[in-house]
């Protein structure tokens, strides 16, 4: 339609979105140290442990670790750094 | 995904109802190929056993075993797609391809734009107009909001402000208060699961000199100012942030009936007591806007009357997270400062001595115990000592701090309301002016 109203586009600006690579996987897990990051939503604590009782249980050449960040939806700092610097991988859950 | 930047290879699991939005958020970090997996929903209530039963299904989303999803997301080579992530620019048009005005209207509803209700089409002339309504140049950055914390912020300026408050028909003489609700960085169209909606509270000179309503009817919807400001937060929140769509970018299992707008002026006037903003460090002669948030209940009652104290007693404790906001009509702030409570914050005192609960019940409500039991184990106080009490002991629910009062009203009833609203901050409209 060429003529008609002229009206403003009523959105924000959205940020540029940059790519962003994946971790390098390992070929297994058996050795390796997983941390299990429990996000502290109600009841996650009680699946955390279920899935470190599952690990133990069918792949016990795995070492999991339960972590939690200091608070609930915070971004933890000093948690992401202890995983970083003494895990090979990590789950996170149960999460939104 | 900030651990996968860091080199660690991570799985985040999610309840299935969350997949959409999961999908979204990783596009939106340019990391699209995160890995994820997901059980059915809920979790929350369920026994380890049930749980359990979770870990050894199957995944909700892709029907494959669920631990399969969780070794493989964080063993194996990786393709090209997960080596680069996704770069991409989302730039927005100032201004629409013209249209009809039926054909526009049909189209800022597809595309979420509106709250559903007509809205005043944001004309150039229009937006014109109402940019005469502050000094503020078009382009000057307002703020930043996002539909929650973790989600990617998006920027707007005056004239994005603009557009939305022309959308609720709001009139230019308004625009300095829409312009202090949008830079507070406080959405109204959070994308909680728990449905909340927000408040603003308008004190001092603004509230006459734009006719808000502080008297009969005020909380809505009798007055052009209150309910368009308020319609034009709800608005602004939305399309600024980057959309409030369900199943998207709002997850509110209920909805809040609240949340198309909810605006009053405090009653200054009429009121005994100290308006609200100079409480919050204001001075009267200043213009000032208050922004609440949650609203997630309402109860009422009348008087004071005789029992006043174990009616309110009840009220404190229905909502164990959200302090209450007492919202009274001058005829009861009066009757209370007849009692012999002079001020608002020896209500306020009084309220925080009474609300309370047993510890079982305190720490079982569920947002207490996502959201304060982790301060509580980490030793922060007041949660620490509620903590340690037993079960059957009383704990205050709330610090002084947290509650808040406001007079609004006509006077034709001794009436009040509690909501469950958490104060987030109080902004000058001056600035804006």
């Amino acid at each position: 339609m060429a003529s008609g109203l002229t009206v403003h586009d009523p959105r924000g600006f959205p940020p540029h979105v940059k790519g962003k690579r994946l971790a390098p996987r390992p070929e297994s897990l058996d050795g390796k140290i997983v941390y299990l990051v429990d996000c502290l939503f109600d009841n996650s604590e009680a699946f955390m442990d279920q899935m470190r009782q599952w690990f133990a249980q069918n792949l016990p050449k795995v070492e999991t670790r339960t972590i939690k960040p200091r608070e609930s939806w915070v971004d933890d700092a000093d948690m992401r750094a202890k995983v970083a610097s003494e895990g090979d991988a990590a789950i996170l859950g149960v999460g939104l | 995904m900030a651990l996968e930047e860091g080199g660690v290879p991570s799985v985040a699991i999610h309840t299935h109802v969350f997949s959409r939005l999961a999908r979204v958020t990783a596009l939106a970090n340019g990391m699209p190929r995160t890995r994820q997996a997901f059980v059915p929903q809920p979790v929350v209530d369920l026994s380890p056993g049930e749980l359990r039963g979770y870990i050894e299904g199957k995944d909700r989303i892709s029907g494959r075993p669920f631990m399969q999803e969780i070794i493989e997301g964080l063993t194996g080579p990786l393709g090209d797609e997960d080596m680069k992530g996704l770069t991409f620019d989302r730039s927005i048009p100032r201004l629409l391809a013209p249209d009809s005005e039926e054909n526009l209207q049909r189209l800022f509803i597809e595309n979420h734009w509106t709250d559903f209700l007509p809205i005043v089409l944001p004309t150039e002339e229009r937006v014109a107009a109402m940019l005469k309504g502050t000094r503020q140049k078009p382009d000057k950055i307002v703020g930043r909001m996002a539909p929650t914390s973790f989600r990617e912020f998006w920027e707007y300026n005056v004239e994005k402000v603009a557009v939305n408050a022309v959308m609720a028909g709001a009139r230019p003489e308004y625009f300095p208060v829409i312009l202090a609700l949008a830079a507070s960085g406080f959405t109204a169209k959070s994308s909680s699961t728990t449905s909340m909606a927000n408040l603003a509270v308008v004190n001092g000179p603004i509230r006459n000199e734009i006719g808000m309503n502080s008297g009969i009817g005020a909380l809505g919807p009798y007055n052009h100012a209150n309910v368009t400001i308020g319609r034009a937060y709800n608005l602004l929140s939305q399309n600024l942030q980057g959309g409030s769509v369900p199943d998207e970018s709002y997850m509110g299992t209920l909805g809040n009936p609240l949340a198309y707008s909810f605006c009053f002026a405090e009653n200054e006037e009429r009121s005994p007591w100290q308006p609200l903003h100079v409480q919050k460090g204001f001075k009267r002669e200043d213009s000032a806007v208050s922004v609440f948030f949650g609203l997630r209940y309402t109860q009422e009652g009348y008087g004071p009357r005789d029992t006043w104290q174990e009616k309110m007693r009840r009220c404190l404790s229905a909502g164990a997270h959200f302090p209450p906001l007492l919202v009274m009509d001058p005829i009861v702030a009066r009757l209370f400062k007849d009692r012999g409570i002079a001020t608002k914050q020896q209500l306020i005192d009084w309220c925080a001595e009474n609300a309370r609960l047993p510890a079982r019940e305190y720490w079982d409500d569920q947002w207490v115990q996502t959201l304060l039991h982790p301060l509580a184990v980490a030793g922060v106080e007041p949660y620490a000592t509620r903590l340690k009490a037993k079960p059957d002991e009383i704990v205050q629910m709330f610090e002084p701090k947290e509650i808040n009062v406001a007079v609004v009203g006509g006077e034709t009833q001794g009436a009040w309301k509690m909501f469950g609203a958490r104060y987030q901050r109080t902004l000058s409209v001056d600035t804006w002016r």
